[in-house]
């Protein structure tokens, strides 16, 4: 009784591994932020860059410390568009 | 069937269902825009050939796009042709502001809930669908490049306006 308690168990949880798996739970399908979603994420508050002094900090706390400049502008806005 | 067997089942179903659905592609047969619940009146599409763009007002390409599908509408006003801008927009005095600007010449709704984008699986945004006669889609456009793209859907659509309806 008791092993076949356990054999449905490991059944169970292999079946549902797989099915987890399989069932594109890692798909960006279904994990991603939708095109028609980014309202928030288009927002100027979400700019990290808004701040010309907070940039200029960061900018300049990047180049003492790695000897990096430029290079960190995107372009576009948040929402990922085009 | 084991009560867990049957909870997975039916999970896996649901799951499997979700991860199939890959939108709406060239080929493809276009959702009914009428029983899409969009809010706003839009023009009658029966065996015209509709440019059906979906668009957001916090969307800078969106934008941008607008006077290139209102020089369409105007071009191609003579023709059986439509364009028919759909946005995304949940917050509707930002979608009503962005009307107030460019007051678009074409039809415009909206898709209060996204229940449209999700069903068509909008890849990007802008991306517009042309949609022939048949009501199947014959090109989409992913995003929006100024001329060239306005370029591309106007020989798209002047190729659709010209073709020959398919005898039934």
């Amino acid at each position: 009784m008791k092993t076949k308690t356990t054999h449905n168990l490991a059944f169970a949880f292999l079946a549902g591994g797989l099915l987890l798996l399989g069932s594109g739970c890692s798909s960006p399908k279904l994990v991603r932020v939708h095109p028609w979603e980014r309202a928030t994420l288009a927002d100027a508050i979400m700019d990290p860059g808004r701040d010309p002094l907070a940039r200029a900090a960061s900018e300049h706390v990047y180049f003492s410390r790695e000897s990096a400049s430029g290079g960190r502008t995107v372009n576009g806005s948040g929402c990922g568009c085009n | 069937m084991p009560r867990y067997l049957r909870h997975l089942t039916g999970t896996a179903a649901l799951l499997l269902a979700a991860a199939a659905h890959a939108g709406i592609g060239v080929g493809d047969p276009f959702p009914s825009l009428g029983s899409a619940g969009l809010a706003g009146s839009l023009p009658d599409v029966s065996g015209r050939v509709v440019l059906v763009d979906f668009w957001a007002s916090w969307c800078a390409p969106c934008k941008a796009s607008f006077p290139a599908y209102a020089r369409l509408h105007t071009d191609f006003a003579s023709a059986d042709f439509a364009v028919i801008a759909i946005s995304v927009d949940q917050d509707e005095a930002a979608y009503r502001a962005f009307l107030r600007k460019t007051t678009p010449p074409f039809a415009v709704a909206r898709d209060t809930d996204q229940q449209l984008a999700r069903q068509v699986d909008v890849p990007a945004m802008p991306t517009c669908f042309l949609i022939g006669r048949d009501g199947r889609v014959h090109f989409m456009h992913r995003g929006f490049q100024g001329p060239e793209t306005e370029t591309e859907i106007r020989r798209e659509i002047t190729r659709l306006l010209t073709e020959k309806p398919a005898s039934s």
